[in-house]
């Protein structure tokens, strides 16, 4: 068998030949490299995926979104490719918007970015929760306690308003990081 | 570092099971016969290792299977390398388990007392065969999938449980994403695992019983370290660099079109390892398969278990190798009839060039921007008018039409053609061919119809082949203006340089001495007209039209020849006139840049 532990065993073998021994390890050592490479290159490939960036994304119109500054959740629709698969128009995400003036509004990722789960926004006590760990973030997207676990507040997006539509450069941040730093 | 290592013995005993395994003692020294094994041990590795890497990226069910394969062969850092490995691993193991029977027979080892062990690989060498067989299925393209199926049908002609069996294997009644789970579970999971289990039995028992020793003996015994493992490296180096030539020669391992069910694949035929059981069933004839299927290779494999007590005689072990020997040779024998049959079947040759077709067609189309849709890569050739528009034509227009002179899938048909030529249809070569006397009644247009001596005919033989040279030249710019109304993909570039010309040849058509508009309607209403209109001629619609309806009063009316109403009379869905319209015309999708083989 080429491929049996030699150099630990070796010690108490007699090294009666040692070129044949280095020969058998190095060639045996070749032989088993070559799946090795082959198969590990193709279980690192996911490193080599990005994400890719959506741009401005259409999310609704300025007229779905009422004035009482509160914020509303609204799904962002874009195209998506899942390894082989392309597909149009599905949700990839969802925003907070939150009207700030007539025509000013903030966005906020629903993604917790202490672990990544959606954020509920609680009428009742008007602040953000994260159901997982009990982060609390205020109406700006702010921590809003101490002890919040999340490591930053909520991330914000980029706003346009073109006409009456609203767009927001949609994009998802690292979790468990205090910096905001894109996704891969 | 030694007490640390010193530790670990005393804990695991390790050094003493390195020193068994390593300084067990070869009677006259190391041999390059005894490699078989190794190279086998290696061959599996080899599967282990690349099998797991493609286990990462693989999606077993009937709309990923094989998406996920070509992501691999295409779109992973050395995919198409890894799969490619693991391919031709398989293929070179059937040929190292062949050789180490043949040793182990030739050298005895396989007499008492290692009956047991002799049993254990027969049992090995039947579930590397069973790995072959689950693993050609699990691309799911077009060739594993018609292959497989014969040999689960062939499973179910076993008396009494045979339908039962079928069902358990495939995961149901018929094929689908239970028939992949299962296959990939088999292959992946309790096939290796058995494997694991009967191979250390098998080292076991060949270390128990020791070598048997080739006589007479050339050398002094020795060690299996250093000289029998080095010898064992250089084989599996060879045995690797054999795998590496097959698969960087082939680039990697094929991959066909996706598995269709509804579109059966003549060209589909077993591994060529199987090939000779695939030719054997050829000579059984109907009611008598079970003897070719399951008697007669059952009744071998009892022989072959029985060996280790024929052997015990010498006329026994002379029988033995006789029978293996025979074996090979009908195997041989079989495999190469099968190929040679094949070689002859123009047939078949003809299905495997449509299938390389395939093949090459779905890279492009996977490639394309729109990507392959969550139904699976299957869609993408059953949208496909390259790929549908010559199978409809072939089965529902060649019986009269031609196209390039065959019937659309590079076939010939022997009966003379009884309807025009398709090829470049409403092209101006096209119809410049209707309007040359030397033509319009030949076997490309009017030929085959009863319109050979009809209105036109006479019309373009009596009068355009008196044309003046002037006339001629009105007649170029009524053919640029009559081709434009197809609006084809191929002209669209001639027709808009064309432009000003084809407007004169517009007004020219309905005069004298084209006179087209004595008999045909041309954009406007004519209720004397008796001819097909050509107001869209050739245009999607217009081809429409006369598929759906050719006896319609906008084409040919009463006057029609035998063509049957595709359409109204629900011979053919509107999908698949559209298929068809969309390929006559020349409209599908084309890369841009031409795709690379995405094998």
């Amino acid at each position: 068998m080429s491929d049996k532990p030699e150099t630990d065993s070796a010690e108490p073998l007699p090294r009666r030949n040692f070129f044949k021994q280095t020969l058998a390890v190095i060639l045996g050592g070749i032989a088993a490299l070559i799946p090795a490479t082959a198969g590990l290159l193709v279980f690192l490939d996911p490193l080599r995926r990005k994400t890719e960036s959506a741009g401005a994304i259409r999310v609704t119109s300025l007229t779905a979104l009422p004035s009482d500054g509160k914020p509303y959740k609204f799904p962002v629709v874009a195209s998506r490719t899942d390894a082989w698969n392309k597909f149009p128009d599905v949700p990839i995400g969802a925003v907070y918007l939150r009207r700030t003036g007539e025509t000013k509004i903030e966005a906020l990722n629903v993604v917790c970015p202490h672990a990544g789960c959606f954020v509920d926004f609680l009428p009742s006590r008007d602040c953000f929760l994260c159901p997982c760990h009990n982060s609390t973030f205020a109406l700006d997207g702010t921590i809003n306690d101490p002890k919040s676990p999340s490591p930053r507040p909520l991330d914000t997006l980029t706003v346009e308003i073109r006409g009456q539509e609203i767009y927001v450069n949609f994009q998802n941040f690292r979790a468990g990081s205090a910096r905001k730093i894109p996704a891969a | 570092m030694k007490i640390l290592f010193n530790w670990l013995d005393q804990r695991t005993g390790y050094r003493h099971i390195t020193r068994e395994a390593l300084l067990e003692n070869i009677p006259g020294g190391s041999r390059w016969r005894y490699v078989w094994g190794s190279t086998l041990t290696f061959a599996l590795v080899i599967q282990f290792i690349t099998g797991i890497a493609l286990w990462m990226a693989y999606a077993p069910s009937s709309q990923t299977a094989w998406e996920s394969v070509y992501y691999i062969q295409n779109q992973m850092w050395g995919g198409w390398f890894l799969r490619g490995l693991h391919h031709f691993t398989a293929q070179t193991m059937n040929v190292l388990l062949v050789l180490h029977l043949m040793q182990v027979v030739i050298d005895g080892a396989y007499k008492a007392p290692r009956e047991v062990n002799f049993w254990f690989g027969v049992m090995l060498l039947m579930l590397v065969l069973g790995l072959s067989l689950t693993g050609y299925l699990l691309p799911w393209d077009q060739k594993g999938f018609w292959a497989t199926k014969v040999a689960t049908n062939i499973a179910a002609i076993t008396p009494l449980i045979g339908p039962g069996l079928q069902q358990v294997l495939i995961g149901g009644a018929d094929y689908g994403h239970h028939t992949l789970t299962r296959f990939f579970a088999l292959h992946a999971g309790v096939l290796p695992g058995s494997i694991v289990v009967l191979l250390v039995g098998h080292i076991y028992l060949f270390r128990r019983h020791g070598i048997t020793a080739k006589q007479p003996l050339k050398q002094c015994d020795a060690a299996f370290w250093p000289d029998q493992v080095l010898k064992d490296a250089v084989a599996c180096l060879a045995v690797l660099a054999a795998v590496l030539f097959l698969v960087i020669r082939n680039h990697g391992a094929d991959l066909g079109a996706p598995a269709d069910p509804s579109q059966p694949y003549s060209a589909a035929r077993p591994e060529w390892y199987f090939l000779f059981l695939f030719q054997f069933l050829k000579y059984f004839p109907g009611g008598t398969e079970l003897f070719g299927a399951i008697i007669i290779p059952s009744a071998i494999m009892a022989i072959i278990f029985l060996m280790p007590f024929l052997g015990k005689w010498k006329l026994g072990h002379r029988f033995n190798l006789g029978l293996l020997w025979s074996l090979i040779a009908g195997v041989a024998l079989l495999t190469y009839l099968a190929i040679a049959e094949d070689r002859r079947n123009n047939d078949y040759v003809v299905s495997v060039q449509q299938a390389e077709q395939e093949a090459l067609r779905i890279s492009e189309l996977a490639q394309a921007p729109a990507g392959i849709p969550a139904t699976g890569a299957v869609t993408l050739l059953r949208m496909d008018p390259l790929t549908q528009g010559p199978k409809l034509f072939s089965q529902h227009c060649a019986s009269c039409h031609r196209y390039d002179g065959h019937d659309g899938m590079g076939l010939v048909p022997t009966n003379a053609p009884q309807g025009a030529d398709l090829k470049d249809l409403a092209t101006r070569s096209w119809i410049s061919g209707w309007l040359d006397p030397e033509k319009i009644s030949g076997p490309n247009y009017f030929g085959g119809t009863k319109f050979k001596d009809g209105k036109m005919a006479k019309f373009v033989k009596k009068d355009v082949a008196h044309f003046t040279a002037d006339e001629k030249e009105q007649l170029k710019k009524v053919i640029a203006a009559l081709s434009a109304e197809a609006g084809l993909k191929s002209q669209r570039e001639v027709d808009q340089r064309d432009a000003a010309l084809i407007a004169e040849g517009r007004v020219m058509l309905s005069k004298a001495p084209m006179s087209c508009a004595d008999c045909h309607k041309f954009h406007k209403e004519d209720e004397d007209a008796t001819a097909p209109d050509l107001t869209g001629y050739g245009s999607h619609q217009w081809l429409t039209g006369v598929i759906r309806n050719p006896a319609h009063p906008k084409f040919y009316g009463k006057k029609n020849d035998r063509m049957p109403a595709y359409g109204e009379d629900k011979i053919l869905d509107a999908q698949s006139i559209e298929l068809l319209v969309k390929w006559l015309r020349g409209e599908w999708y084309e890369p841009s840049a031409k795709v690379v083989d995405g094998r």
